[in-house]
This record gives structure tokens, sequence and C-alpha cells, in this order.
């Protein structure tokens, strides 16, 4: 193959990856372990050089990595430098470079096993089960069955709340009795004791137009912030609001 | 009327009246909510009469035992029927990814925390991770932290605990207790499975045919009557 040298380098890799690392971290601790090297006394140039060859074949790879990795890579590097450079007379003795890498290693590699930990324990839905089966376990078959209602839908919930008010009170446009912030927390409480409700329940004690208002607004707002989801079975029946 | 039945029936039934309530209940029942129903039992009685059960249901390690959950108590089946449990109920939610259960770990022992410290942790982007977490309720938003950008602040949910087995956040295992179980595991690195019913189920027959003669016949007589 008389292909040009770029191309012929491009060829010599093989892909020898285990596992996709999720990160700089990830590939640290991967580079550390494969070394065999205490963790608290890593040989960093020898690290540093195993990552930046790592970061050089994922480029020749064409494989998009975060900035993340490159930062590493400087701090890699930094800490390299700072280890030649002999230390300074006159001045206290200086912590260890290297812990600059090796605190956060730590935090990563105490995390890690915590997660290995986790997954090992008696999983709701997989290892262990309960009379009735929990059914947010399976959201995903469920989805398939609830319609997503859309802004207007809600929009016309909230107009036949409206419709209920009597007439007689008017809008008046005096300050808020309640703030939206306030009544989060409010149908948070509600909700937190009873896990689902309609949307007409949560309205049943708002008997004047800023309340109900308010209530609304409460209710998307929280619906942004992921706190609760809607859903309706059919497009004409009852909106259930369910607090994640 | 209703205290004197009460007490004339406490001594023996009380046990068996809480048995009943747990049964019933479809989420961990709370020594609370027991005590509403009993009205009149305190604490004390009601954690002995459960604690009774739980024993009792260990000794007999059949389907089920009574677990401690999430503040409160549920029964659960072992672990070892897993595999014919499966062949009952509809597949459960997808597995957690690796990179899920790191973000969760983050959040369980560094609630309530904000985006950006767990990505300083992980060291990557966890946008995605935190949402898929959201979704499956094991973790939720607190609020916003009061700081340049109002960043959402996580914890973890009740539902967590229920999904991990945990009686409360304090029943995770401690920073040392993680180190020596991770220590000591990759020093037992090729274990084998000695619990026979652990096997898939495909294999019943044959494990059973092995087992009439071994000593723990009680943990597979219930393969002949399932194949």
């Amino acid at each position: 193959m008389d292909a040009p040298s770029g191309e012929a380098v491009n060829k010599r890799y093989r892909v020898k990856l285990e596992n996709v690392f999720e990160g700089p971290m990830d590939l640290l601790v991967h580079l550390i372990k494969k070394a065999e090297v205490d963790i608290y006394d890593i040989p960093i140039a020898q690290i540093t050089e195993q990552y930046l060859n790592y970061l050089e074949w994922m480029k020749q790879m064409n494989i998009d990595f975060a900035g993340d990795f490159v930062l590493m890579a400087s701090t890699l590097t930094h800490i390299k430098s700072k280890m030649l450079l002999p230390a300074q007379e006159g001045e206290e003795e200086e912590d260890d470079p290297r812990l600059e890498i090796t605190r956060p290693l730590l935090e990563y590699l105490r995390i890690k096993s915590a997660a290995e930990q986790l997954a090992e324990r008696n999983l709701l839905g997989d290892k262990t089960f309960v009379r009735k089966p929990d059914n947010r376990l399976f959201d995903h078959i469920q989805d398939d069955q609830v319609i997503r209602i859309g802004l207007f839908e809600l929009i016309d919930a909230f107009q036949s709340i409206l419709d209920k008010v009597t007439p007689s009170h008017r809008v008046n446009l005096t300050r808020d009795r309640i703030s939206v912030q306030e009544r989060i927390s409010q149908l948070t409480e509600i909700l937190e004791d009873n896990e689902s409700m309609t949307f007409d329940e949560l309205f049943e004690e708002c008997r004047e137009k800023p309340d109900i208002i308010v209530t609304f607004l409460a209710i998307l707002e929280m619906a942004k912030l992921n706190l609760i989801h809607i859903a309706q079975h059919v497009p004409t029946g009852i909106i259930r609001i369910f607090y994640q | 009327m209703m205290d004197n039945d009460n007490h004339a029936t406490m001594p023996e039934d009380l046990k068996y009246i809480i048995e009943s309530l747990l049964f019933v209940s479809e989420t961990p029942l709370t020594v609370e909510q027991i005590k509403k129903v009993l009205e009149n039992v305190d604490t004390p009685t009601i954690k002995t009469a459960i604690t009774q059960l739980a024993a009792e249901y260990e000794q007999r390690d059949g389907g089920f035992v009574l677990r401690e959950i999430a503040g409160g108590y549920q029964f659960r089946t072992q672990e070892r029927f897993n595999q014919w449990i499966k062949r009952l109920v509809k597949p459960s939610a997808p597995r957690i990814s690796k990179a899920a259960l790191e973000t969760l770990a983050i959040i369980a022992y560094n609630q309530p925390i904000i985006r950006s410290d767990i990505e300083h942790i992980r060291g990557v982007d966890s946008g995605g991770v935190i949402r898929m977490l959201m979704e499956r309720k094991l973790i939720r938003v607190l609020g916003r932290k009061e700081i340049p950008g109002r960043p959402l602040i996580y914890a973890t949910t009740k539902h967590f605990l229920e999904v991990f087995e945990l009686k409360d956040l304090k029943d995770l295992p401690t920073p040392k207790e993680i180190e020596e179980l991770s220590q000591s595991r990759l020093e037992e690195e090729p274990e084998e499975t000695e619990n026979l019913a652990e096997a898939s189920p495909p294999e019943p027959e044959a494990a059973n045919t092995n087992d009439t003669a071994a000593g723990d016949s009680e943990k597979n007589v219930g393969y002949p009557e399932i194949q």
C-alpha cells in the first residue's frame, strides 16, 4: 500500500477501547490503573504523556472530545512543569503539585465505587419486587398511552376554571395576596402528600381570580422546573398533575 | 368500645393487625401511619411487633421478607427469585447507566448540590444524565441557589430510597465502608455463585435433581411446581 504516510499512521491505530471514557477523569483513572501505580505517587511525566497520546489518538480517529479533556491535559502539563522546577530557596516547603490532581482523583474514585455499590444493591424492579409493581418503574410503557398535552389544552382547562368563578368577582388590581413562589411551595406540599392530583383539584381552594392566576402560573413554573409532569389520557379527559 | 376491643386483642393480634396493614399498603408503611390506624398503641410496641414480624419472615426464608425502606416497612421478594418474577411482570425500566449511577452517587452523598458541583467531580457535562435521573424520579429539584445564575439545587427522592432498598440516607455506606468494600472485592475477584437458586430459569430442572439430596432443599422445593 503506497498510501501517504499520514494515512499509514492512521492504519496502524487499532481500536483497543474496552469502554468509552466518560470524561477526562475516567480516562485518567484508566491510565493510572493500567500503569499500576500508587495514586499518591503518580509518575506524572509518564501519565501525562500517555494522556496526551490518547488525545492525539482521538484526534486521529476523528472522535470529538469535549474541552474538558483539553483542560485536564493542560492541568497535567502544568503539574509536570512544576515538578521539574527546583524548589525555590527561602520558600516554605510547598505541597506536592500533584495534589492538584490527586485530590479530585480520590474524590472521583470514591464516587465511582459508591456508584458500583449502588448498582449492587437489591434494585427494585430488577432484584427485588413489591406486591404491586411500582408503576413508575414502567414509565416508558405508560408513556405510550398517555397523551402529553399542549399549552392550549392547559389554557382551555384554565378557562373552564375561570368560567366557574362567579362573575361577581371582578378583577381588582391589588397586589398579589400570595406570590407564585409561595404558591409553588404550597402546591409542592400538597403534591408531596398526594403524589398526583387533578388539575381542577389544585384550584379548589382558589376562590378569586388572582389566586387562580397565581396557581396557574405556579403550575407552569413547576412544569418548567420539572417538578411536576402533566398528563391527560384522552383529549377531553381529566388533566392530572404528577409530582416527580 | 373500640378501645376495649383493642386492649383485649392487643397482645396476640397486634402483630397480625400490623401484618395485614403491611400487606395491603402499596408503599412502605410508616410507624406513624400504623399509629394512626391503631390509635392508642405507642411507638415502641409497634416497633417491637414489626421487628418480630420481620424476624419471622427472615426465619421462614420464603418468597418475600419484610424490609425497612424509605422510612417505612414493606414486603419485598427475595433476590434469588428475581428471574422467575421477571417472567411474570413486564420488563422493568432500562438499566441505570454507569454515568447515571456516578451522578446519582454524587448527588446522594453531597446533596443538596448544584449541577456545576456535580460536573466538577465528574469532570464532564452532566445535563443529560441529570435530566434522565429527574425523569426516573430518582432525583428532584429542591429549589434554586441564590448565587449568580440561580442554579437549580438537586437532591435524591424518596423513590431513590425505594429503588435502592435504603432505610434512609444514613443507610448509604459511609466513605470508609465504601473503601473497605471495594478493597475486599478486589481481593476476591473470581467469585462463583454458590447460590443455585440464582441460576436462570431454564436450568431449574437440573438444579432440582441435584438438590433433592442436598441439605438446602428448602430453598428449591418450589421448582418442580413452577416447571
